[in-house]
């Protein structure tokens, strides 16, 4: 059989996507870039976990089986990805230590991709989070899954819509199938790259005391902490009195990456194995 | 002010002091367009035939599982049906594994060791003493592990577990305590460890330590075939054959309910005294039914609970039979050590309806309760003497289920301590991985200490109350 095309061209184009995914499970000792997956309990966030490491992680069917941080990798298209499993959420106010674990890896872990897992038949409620999330960091992406639970209840959601309302690229899956999980990973690797720039929508601030207030607090932010992204969350933290913000502005740790230093391998029972 | 460079103290100020300018309610407000926010974009989107958002059928389940009627009965139902196929299935192959790892294994090993000229020490402590003391294990545990795990981690998937929370949530709520405990409480089934960890998922400092305190309830990983086995040979025992299987069952049944009683009973008490307070509301949501994939679970749950807790026995086996066989063999004045520690316990085991020699296995076996059958058996082959069943002093030797029985009669053992023993496999200190857990999660050695005393002051009490009875009965 004579190649019409060289086999490493195929290794490199992007349309053929299970060619270049290697799932690294846990061997992973460097990494170009960092991926987080957050979003509500019970949307099937280690079964994404799962299918772009090939690690087995449990996954059981209710909300709270991942409490701590689970840790992967993978590559793609010669990219080493680092994925950082979080535990489920329904806010980022940090009420529970869990929603603190995420809230502090999407703000001081700073990850280079978010993805936002959704469970595509009660999306109203997976976009509070969502919209919170976006707040933080504008590279996410929204992973629409149980798309096939929401064919199964005859929902229809516009793809398209969602994603130019939310201003975030938008992949419907159905992880459990693995269905959808090629594109996610083109739009992980292209936010990652650089290649998509994405513009979060956010929300209008409408009191004229608080746009105000925000206005001089970001203002000083940006000149202390120049690589500050999400400044006007901080801001607006900080006007809340939040513990945990202020206790970072003050020891100076709200530019740097503690979130990242302690490295919990798996989950649950897994954690001692 | 003039500074290029705030510092951040000069902006903490700042926010300070801008504080007092903003509406103090401005954080709802924006949880609030967030919310509004959500529902806009939702609807845009989001198109469906109907109002109903959950499948008939899945509705239908949901009433009868959780049902005040019928919740219950359905619950204990379907933990006493995976419990009987978990006793009528792991005999057969217990039987297969001792066979070829006791019967035929350790006869190899030990003339292997006399051909290449072994010191008989050497060859008893790592044949005698290690080797046998992992191959029991293996034989016990592991086929009931292989067919128990799977079966939960099944109805784990299908979305069993949120429905069990849902049932629980009224009478953990009543006892003062948060009722996303019984999730924590599921989890304690695999392993307490697991379940102390899991208690992050409680908001509330208080609800989340009564969680962790009382966590050793659950009967774990380690501890249910303890359960099964002397519920297979002893209470089984006590009806005809063609019962004997359910009778096993339904008693492990008891006791695992006898621990849920045990969880509310200590959480009241908890709630009532050291960590007063009330109860709080939440919301627990009760996912879809999700069919599990069957072949994907089996491999999960041999990978992550299987073959995990296997692996923990063994590591833990090797040592304690290493620490049996020189008890066993070192003398101190006129017998051996161990022989000091289980006369020296005998007393406070007969208040208790147990044996000296049931004790000192449960000091063994502080690392891991997995190993407390095997240290029993073997420290009983010692005291009782009964050599020709065994192959000398702290050997762990070959038995089947009769044989086993003959040999813990023998050992002093009555239907008072097989049942004084279930209780008190639910009722002691949690394993030490566990101890240390909850000293990780509360970060106070007091909370860890109250956890491991609290179970064994219970069991103490449980065990010497049933003894009473027991002798004033017959």
């Amino acid at each position: 059989m004579s190649a019409s095309c060289p086999p490493t061209g195929c290794a490199t184009c992007g349309s053929d996507h299970a060619a270049v995914l290697k799932k690294l499970g846990l061997r992973l000792d460097k990494w170009d870039y960092v991926v987080a997956l957050a979003g509500n309990p019970n949307t099937g966030k280690s079964t994404v976990f799962n299918n772009l490491t090939g690690l087995h992680q449990h996954t059981g069917n209710w909300p709270g089986k991942t409490v701590q941080r689970a840790e992967g990798g993978y590559a793609y298209q010669n990219k080493q990805y680092k994925i950082v499993d979080l535990p489920g959420t329904y806010s980022l106010l940090s009420a529970s230590p869990d929603e603190e674990v995420a809230r502090d890896f999407i703000l001081f872990g700073r990850p280079d991709v978010t993805i936002i897992v959704a469970d595509a038949t009660c999306l109203e409620r997976n976009l509070n989070l969502a919209l919170q999330i976006t707040q933080i960091t504008s590279k996410a992406v929204l992973c629409l899954n149980l798309m096939d639970e929401a064919r199964a209840h005859k929902m229809t959601i516009d793809v398209r819509g969602l994603s130019r309302d939310l201003g975030i690229p938008v992949v419907a899956t159905a992880a459990r199938q693995g269905e959808g999980m090629d594109e996610l990973l083109r739009v992980v690797s292209e936010i990652a790259t650089g290649q998509l720039v994405t513009a979060p929508h956010r929300l209008a601030i409408r009191s004229a005391p608080i746009r105000s207030a925000l206005l001089k607090m970001s203002a000083m932010l940006r000149e202390t902490f120049p690589s500050l992204e999400p400044v006007e969350w901080v801001a607006l933290r900080l006007l809340g009195g939040d513990p945990a913000i202020i206790n970072a502005v003050a020891t100076d740790t709200l530019g740097g990456l503690p979130g990242t230093s302690t490295t919990t391998t798996t989950n649950g029972v897994n954690a001692k194995a | 002010m003039a500074s290029p460079n705030p510092s951040p103290g000069d902006i903490l100020e700042t926010a300070e002091e801008l504080r007092w300018k903003v509406p103090p309610d401005f954080q709802e407000h924006l949880v609030e367009d967030i919310y509004s926010e959500s529902a806009r974009i939702a609807g845009r989107n989001v198109s469906r035939p109907g109002q109903s958002t959950r499948l008939a059928w899945q509705s239908k389940l949901d009433r009868l599982l959780t049902s005040r009627l019928t919740g219950f009965p359905i619950l204990i139902a379907i933990f006493a049906i995976v419990l009987w196929l978990t006793i009528e299935g792991a005999n057969v192959p217990s039987g297969w594994l001792a066979t070829v790892l006791l019967d035929h294994g350790h006869p190899l090993l030990k003339s292997l060791g006399n051909t290449i000229g072994m010191p008989w020490w050497l060859s008893g402590l790592l044949f005698d003493g290690m080797y046998l003391a992992t191959a029991w294990v293996i034989s016990v545990m592991l086929p009931p592990m292989m067919i128990f795990f799977p079966l939960f981690t099944l109805l784990e998937d299908f979305g069993y577990l949120p429905r069990v929370a849902f049932n629980l949530d009224r009478v953990f709520q009543k006892v003062g305590a948060h009722g996303k405990q019984s999730l924590t409480m599921a989890m304690g089934y695999g392993c307490n460890a697991a379940g102390v960890t899991a208690a992050r998922i409680i908001d509330s400092p208080r609800e989340r330590l009564i969680a962790i305190v009382t966590n050793n309830f659950a009967l774990c990983n380690g501890r249910w075939p303890t359960q099964i086995l002397i519920a297979t040979v002893f209470i089984g025992a006590l009806v005809p054959p063609a019962l004997s299987g359910i009778v096993a069952a339904a008693s492990v049944a008891g006791v695992m309910l006898l621990g849920v009683a045990l969880t509310l009973l200590t959480s009241w008490l908890l709630s009532r005294t050291w960590l007063k307070g009330e109860a709080s509301t939440f919301s627990l949501e009760l996912p879809p039914y999700r069919p599990p994939r069957f072949w994907r679970t089996l491999y999960t749950s041999l990978i992550d609970r299987t073959l995990f807790v296997l692996w923990r026995a063994i590591v833990f086996a090797l040592p304690a039979g290493l620490v049996i066989w020189l008890i066993s063999n070192v003398s101190i004045g006129d017998q051996t050590i161990a022989l000091w520690m289980i006369h020296g316990l005998e007393p406070l085991a007969w208040v208790m309806g147990l044996t000296g020699v049931i004790l000192v296995a449960y000091i063994i076996a502080i690392p891991a309760n997995e190993i407390v059958i095997p240290s029993v058996l073997m420290l009983t082959v010692l005291f009782t003497g009964m050599h020709d069943m065994g192959q000398g002093a702290g050997v762990m030797f070959e038995s089947d289920d009769t044989t086993l029985k003959t040999l813990l009669v023998a050992g002093g053992w009555t239907t008072l301590t097989a049942i004084n023993l279930m209780l008190f496999s639910l009722c002691h200190n949690p394993c030490s991985t566990t101890i240390y857990t909850i000293y990780k999660e509360t970060g106070s050695w007091k909370w860890a200490t109250l956890s491991t005393v609290m179970p064994l002051v219970i069991g103490f009490i449980l065990c010497s109350g049933v003894a009473l009875i027991w002798r004033f009965l017959s």
